[in-house]
């Protein structure tokens, strides 16, 4: 698993592995997902692009996952394929997915709490705290 | 954070120096007994609190309450007061449900007169009162009638028949926080609102009917109308998304003012800006309508509650009107006086997870309260007792008016849900005589007694370190979840 749940007292936590960067936030999206309980409908395909600015690694990985619950809680939303872009403080995510049949828990948002993205030898890992 | 780093006051009162790292502003001062105290240790809730002391302009000392537990930024269970206007705000040391909060309305239907109409009691209330994940509300409302709303809070019920005049006196600022301000508010956050008014949501939000099981302040409970014997309600909601999506904006926009105001902070997620500064006073206004949202939220799902009432009780005795006790926030940042080294100071409190809870003699509360305090409502983990209980002389002088909000996360959700099972729950719950209506099994076990603190102990310190007294303790006869 390149995420798993971790330890915290009254919300959620995930740890978050990937050899890169992109991938990191690819997995943090799919760890939200699988935290969530979300399970989608077979169709229809909803094919979509998230264009984001801001100034660091962190930051965008914040707003990246802030888009992706408002989708799911005002549009019923939710991606399964995820390939994201990065360049700098700019962000491209292609998101391919469906209406969401089912959902477990809901994610009220997405903290800074602690937030660091830190890179290794064996690539990038970071904590992320989900408020619920 | 070993307990031998923090200084013992008394049996019920705990001092983290400013010595204790060199970044703290002011120190920390913890309302807990020697047992509870070991259990705050176990998780890094005291760490927040340090982390918490830094905040620039703070005043006095960082409080926190014996319900404290571990959340993200600032520890739920904390109070922190700024100097008004230099001073900062913090939108994390205020939580993105903002004025999460309770309100109590109190009948005088008694429970063992109408045992057999619980179980309709229950459906009627979990059938008017929209609850669990991505829920809608009781209204459809409109942009426009939304920035009503967020203006006017339960000042905008009352108008459009869903309140009294004796609900908006017995709330915190009368339901309507003044300088709310919707322009401040994002399109993405009022989407989110607009569908969500008179909705309970999911996660720890509830609606319980609880049996008044013991009356400590027969005066004061008399005020309050709770009388022993009968059924009360209790309704713990906050802003939903609405509220969810104004923190999330501004933590991200605070993000850039920190640099601007160059302050270090050691969790970027504590991020503030001056309360004078225009991005201080926007997140102020922001904030204010979330608040509104909030008290106009709670004030649907009363009378939602009032028309389950009415279903399951009219025409059967008398006693079946829910008369509000009051509506209190415990999520919120409130510009208050208060008196320090004996001076007067307005400053801005921070209670997160904490309840405001002023004395006798406070002006902001209505005209009968001012004779015993501002009622405090402490609702304890589902199947548990909850207190009510009031604001005291003590609590104005020290903890800025404020007392605990719940009996606090021992366990997490993540152990929770592996350790119980929520049908296994939901049965022994059935079993005690608590009817049950959830949306969620699983969100049901994350809720279990088992994963809360003790409430009577919370209680039991408040009261002994004399910043609370009881008036009543209420059991749950049945529990409606998201």
């Amino acid at each position: 698993m390149p995420f798993k749940e971790i330890h915290h007292t009254a919300d959620w936590s995930i740890r978050v592995w990937a050899e890169d960067l992109p991938t990191l936030f690819s997995e943090a999206a799919l760890g939200l997902l699988a935290i969530s309980g979300i399970v989608l409908s077979e169709t229809p395909h909803i094919r979509r692009e998230i264009e984001i600015h801001s100034p660091d690694p962190e930051s965008l990985l914040v707003a990246f996952l802030s888009e992706l619950i408002y989708c799911a809680e005002q549009e019923n939303v939710a991606f399964g394929k995820i390939t994201i872009e990065l360049n700098g403080d700019h962000l491209i995510a292609k998101l391919a997915g469906a209406p969401i049949q089912k959902i477990n828990k809901y994610i009220k948002a997405v903290t800074y709490h602690n937030l660091k993205i830190i890179e290794s030898m064996s690539g990038f890992k970071t904590e992320i705290v989900f408020d619920v | 954070m070993k307990v031998t780093e923090i200084k013992q006051i008394n049996d019920y009162e705990w001092e983290i120096p400013k010595s204790y790292r060199g970044d703290m502003r002011v120190p920390v001062r913890i309302f807990a007994t020697r047992e509870l105290i070991f259990q705050i240790l176990d998780d890094k809730s005291l760490e927040q609190a340090v982390n918490a002391a830094t905040l620039p302009g703070l005043v006095g000392e960082v409080v926190v309450m014996p319900d404290i537990h571990q959340g993200y930024g600032f520890p739920i269970g904390g109070v922190a007061a700024t100097e008004f206007p230099n001073g900062v705000i913090s939108p994390g040391a205020i939580g993105y449900d903002i004025n999460c909060g309770v309100r109590l309305l109190a009948s005088q239907v008694e429970y063992d007169s109408v045992r057999e109409d619980m179980e309709t009691l229950a459906t009627l209330l979990n059938r008017y009162c929209p609850s669990g994940v991505g829920s809608r509300g009781v209204v459809r409302v409109g942009l426009p009638e939304l920035d009503r709303i967020l203006r006017e809070g339960a000042g905008w019920a009352l108008k459009n028949g869903f309140a009294s005049e004796n609900d908006l006196a017995r709330t915190e600022e009368q339901g309507c926080i003044e300088g709310a301000n919707p322009a401040k508010v994002s399109e993405r956050a009022k989407q989110r609102g607009k569908e969500q008014i008179g909705s309970l949501g999911a996660g720890n939000h509830f609606i319980e009917v609880d049996r008044v099981e013991q009356v400590f302040d027969t005066r004061a409970a008399s005020i309050m109308g709770l009388q022993q014997g009968c059924l009360a309600v209790q309704i713990h909601c906050g802003s939903r998304g609405l509220g969810h999506q104004i923190c999330t904006d501004y933590v991200q926009e605070f993000q850039a003012a920190v640099k601007r105001y160059e302050i270090e902070l050691p969790d970027r997620e504590l991020v503030c800006a001056p309360m004078d500064s225009p991005e201080g006073q926007a997140y102020l206004g922001a904030m204010k309508a979330a608040a509104n949202f909030a008290f106009a939220n709670r004030q649907l799902l009363a009378f939602s509650a009032r028309r389950a009432f009415e279903d399951a009780f009219a025409g059967k005795g008398k006693g079946w009107d829910l008369v509000q006790v009051y509506d209190i926030a415990h999520n919120m940042g409130k510009i208050e006086m208060h008196m320090l080294h004996g001076k007067p100071v307005k400053v801005c409190v921070h209670r997160k997870g904490a309840t405001r809870a002023f004395g006798p003699g406070s002006q902001e509360l209505p005209t009968e309260y001012r004779q015993i305090g501002q009622p405090v409502l402490v609702p304890g983990s589902m199947g548990t007792a909850s207190y009510v209980l009031t604001g005291t002389e003590e609590s104005m002088s020290r903890s800025w008016g404020s007392c605990c909000h719940g009996a606090g996360r021992l366990m997490s959700r993540h152990q929770a849900k592996h350790e119980i099972r929520g049908d296994q729950l939901r049965r022994e719950l059935e079993g005690l005589g608590i009817k049950v209506r959830a949306g969620s099994l699983p969100g049901l076990a994350e809720e279990s007694p088992k994963a809360y603190k003790n409430v009577d102990d919370v209680v039991r310190t408040v009261t002994s370190a004399g910043i609370a007294r009881k008036v009543a303790r209420l059991v749950p006869v049945a529990v409606i979840k998201g």
